[in-house]
Order: structure tokens, then C-alpha cells, then sequence
């Protein structure tokens, strides 16, 4: 019995696979045309601190991500402790340690740019 | 002796040691998901320290299309970013083929697991030959620059604005130059272990005769890097030009910032050992499919828990693909 369910999963496995890389191809592709291409739309748009394009390429990635853990990973079928003891955990300390570091970096930026140190040398 | 026993009134259950494994797991794969959260902390501080550097020099900062514009067999050509697109797709098939290993293991296919598990390792290898190429080119440069006294990077470019390579700018000056060594010198002198091209002098002379320009970091409010004028350019090269410099290592590079080729090689190759570390342990378990020890065993289980070591090389790349080349 164990083994009929698990043939009966693989075959819808396998079409979620190829859809799956389906998905992350077309999510590069577009990547790279909007790398190459550069929108100055986009580019030009500000929101956040940071160009639209940028955004974009963010969120396509954590878009991938999604793919990649919950599909290939399996992690969808993993319980909800497993699931949430791992994301919510990278999620967390990620967010807090990039906001820390950019907020940082930002200011070192201002205190070069405006503070007493001669950069033109 | 019934007084001594402890009871905690979960005998039987899972934390009590039950049967029934925590999270419904088995210990190896939940640990493979521990070991990868804190693997993925780990390249999130590689990455976020990156992204401090970047912050830090956010008006001065290479543009990654102008430093990886390589493709194989296509010399001289602008191709940014096809090559690292390449690469992208090699480990995202692998990362398929890696799955339907999974997959073929979930049904006890042998012959399947064993096909697929050799197209990932052949996947992975290409991937890291790739890199090595990636290297290569980072290493050896492609135009050259000038370094100041300050330690900026300033390069050259044409009355169009198209990159010039040293060897135009410098003009050959007769005289021995001599490589520095420590027998006969400062021994504690490390410094320009092999002598560049051309001098710093060649390149001073080769320029007053030429009419290129100098461009520097700063980028303007098009996103693309200022070109000072011919007289700015001159001022520039006679008051702070210090020393040539070629390709890329740890201490400077024709880039721009120290610290991008640093975080170049250091993420990159820390994605690249893991990489490696996965072809290997691929190969072992691909041997270990071969001799039927999962067969035996009746379960594929272990091809899965490398499977997730793969999948979480191939998630890491993602996220340096979009922060090296994209962003």
C-alpha cells in the first residue's frame, strides 16, 4: 500500500518538478533581459532607498527562493514545526542583520561624503 | 526502589523517547535542515557585508556589467552578464536532475537514481570549471588602471568613452626596471612581488603624448562613471598618479575598491568550496547507489539529504547571482 501511494506522488511529483524549473527559468531569463536592458524607468524610479529595478531583481529572487526550498527541497511536505523552525528563523536574523549593516554602511557613506575627510586625493 | 524512578508522564511519546520521530523526521534530514539554516547565516553575512561595503562606496562602486562581460570563444566582445546567466541555468538543471534522483529514490528505481545522480555530478563539475574561468579572467584584468596616492582607482578611456588598455596609454621609456627582491633591499618591503607591464612613469609619458582621458569611480547621476576633461585628466595623472595596476588580488585591483574583488573572491569562492564539497559528496553517494546500498538498505533516504545540500548550493547562488551581477 506504501508503495502505490508513493508512485501515485512521484507522478505528480515529476510534472512539478519540470514546472517548477520552468518557472525559474523564465524568472532568469527575465532577470537577465532586465540586466542588460536596464529600463531607465526603472532605474530611475526610487522607492525605498533604492531603484525599482532593484526591487525587482529582490523580489524575483526571494521569489526563486520559494521555489527552490519549498519545491525541490520537499519542504512543503515537511510538518509545520520543521517548516517554521527553519524559515522563520533565516527570515528573522536576515532582515535584522541586513537592516543593521545597510543602515551602517549608509551613514560611514554620509560621514566620507560630508564629514572633514578629503576623499579627492 | 519504586520511589527512585523518576516519571515524567511522556514515556511512550515523542520527547519522551517514543517511537515517533520529532517533526515527523527522521534525525539525519532535520539535522541536514539545521545545518543548512545556519549555513544559509553564514552566506547571509557574507552577503549582508557586502552589502555594508557597497553602502559605504554607493556612489563609487564598479559596475558589475563592465568587470564580467566575458563569454568563451567570443573575445572582445561586450557580453555582460550571458556568462554568469550560463552558469545559472547549469546549477539550476542540476539542481533538477538532483530532484528527479529524489524522486526516482522515492520509488526505488535503481538504474534511474543512478543516471540522474551522474548528470548531477557532471552538472556540478561544469559549474565549477565555469568558475574557475570566472576567476581567470577577474584575475588577469582586461584594461588596466592607475592607482593614486589616496588609493582610488582612476582608468582610461578614449575621446568616446570607450575603455583604453595600458598598453596604448604607455609609452615604452629605454632603462632596466628591476624586480625588487628581498636579498638585496628592504626585506620587509612585500609589496610589488612582480613588476607590472608597463612603469608608472611610461604610462605618465604615454599620456601627455596621447589624448585620452581619465575616468574615475565616482559614478554621476546616470548611474555611469564620470570622465574628467583633457586638462582635469593631465592634473590628474601628473599630481596623484602612484603605481600600475593589473588584474585583481586580495591587496588592489583595476576594478575599483579593495574591498570588491575581496568580497569577489571570498563569496564566491566560499560558494565555489561548497560546491565542490557537494560534487564530492555526490560522487560518494553515487558510488554508494551504484553498489546497491540503499537497495539494500530499502531506502534512498541518504539521496535525499544530499539532495538538500544541493539544492541549498544551487538557493545560495541565486542570491550571488542577484547581488554580484544584477543589482
Amino acid at each position: 500500500m506504501a508503495h502505490d501511494a508513493s508512485t501515485h506522488e512521484h507522478q505528480s511529483a515529476t510534472k512539478r518538478i519540470w514546472t517548477v524549473f520552468a518557472i525559474l527559468s523564465i524568472i532568469t531569463i527575465v532577470e537577465v533581459i532586465l540586466g542588460i536592458i536596464k529600463p531607465a524607468s526603472l532605474v530611475e524610479t526610487s522607492f525605498i532607498y533604492m531603484s525599482l529595478l532593484n526591487w525587482i531583481f529582490i523580489v524575483l529572487t526571494i521569489v526563486k527562493a520559494y521555489y527552490i526550498t519549498w519545491a525541490f527541497m520537499h519542504m512543503e511536505h515537511e510538518t509545520k514545526g520543521l517548516r517554521r523552525s527553519v524559515v522563520w528563523t533565516v527570515i528573522f536574523l536576515i532582515s535584522y542583520l541586513v537592516f543593521i549593516l545597510l543602515t551602517e554602511g549608509d551613514y560611514i557613506y554620509e560621514v566620507y561624503k560630508n564629514g572633514h575627510v578629503s576623499w579627492n586625493f | 526502589m519504586e520511589a527512585t524512578v523518576v516519571r515524567t508522564g511522556t514515556e511512550g511519546k515523542t520527547w519522551g523517547g517514543g517511537s515517533k520521530s520529532p517533526l515527523k523526521a527522521s534525525y539525519g534530514k532535520m539535522m541536514m535542515w539545521y545545518f543548512i539554516t545556519s549555513d544559509a547565516l553564514t552566506f547571509s553575512a557574507f552577503l549582508a557585508a557586502y552589502g555594508f561595503s557597497r553602502y559605504k562606496f554607493i556612489d563609487s562602486w564598479p559596475i558589475a556589467d563592465e568587470v564580467f562581460n566575458h563569454f568563451p570563444f567570443m573575445h572582445g566582445t561586450d557580453a555582460p552578464m550571458y556568462y554568469v546567466a550560463l552558469m545559472t541555468f547549469i546549477l539550476i538543471f542540476s539542481s533538477v536532475t538532483m530532484v528527479l534522483a529524489v524522486d526516482a529514490g522515492h520509488q526505488m528505481k535503481k538504474s534511474k537514481v543512478t543516471l540522474y545522480m551522474f548528470l548531477t555530478i557532471i552538472g556540478g563539475a561544469i559549474f565549477l570549471g565555469s568558475q574557475a574561468w570566472e576567476w581567470k579572467n577577474f584575475i588577469k584584468g582586461e584594461y588596466g588602471a592607475v592607482e593614486t596616492n589616496g588609493g582610488q582607482i582612476i582608468q582610461f578611456v578614449d575621446a568616446e568613452g570607450e575603455r583604453v588598455a595600458l598598453e596604448k596609454v604607455a609609452k615604452v621609456l629605454p632603462g632596466d626596471r628591476v624586480e625588487h627582491e628581498s636579498k638585496n633591499g628592504l626585506w620587509y618591503v612585500t609589496d610589488d612581488s612582480a613588476l607590472p607591464t608597463y612603469s608608472i612613469d611610461e604610462v605618465k609619458e604615454g599620456f601627455k603624448e596621447s589624448n585620452y582621458l581619465v575616468r574615475t569611480q565616482m559614478l554621476d547621476e546616470n548611474g555611469a562613471k564620470t570622465i574628467l576633461s583633457r586638462e582635469e585628466s593631465l592634473a590628474m595623472i601628473n599630481d596623484n598618479a602612484a603605481r600600475v595596476v593589473e588584474g585583481a588580488n586580495l591587496t588592489r585591483n583595476e576594478y575599483g575598491p579593495p574591498l570588491f574583488a575581496d568580497f569577489f573572491f571570498f563569496i564566491t569562492g566560499f560558494h565555489g568550496f561548497h560546491v565542490f564539497t557537494g560534487v564530492l559528496i555526490n560522487i560518494i553517494i553515487f558510488f554508494n547507489v551504484i553498489i546497491g546500498t540503499y537497495e539494500k538498505r530499502k531506502s534512498y533516504e541518504m539521496v535525499e539529504k544530499v539532495g538538500l545540500y544541493w539544492h541549498f548550493v544551487d538557493l545560495v547562488w541565486v542570491f550571488v547571482f542577484t547581488f554580484f551581477y544584477l543589482v
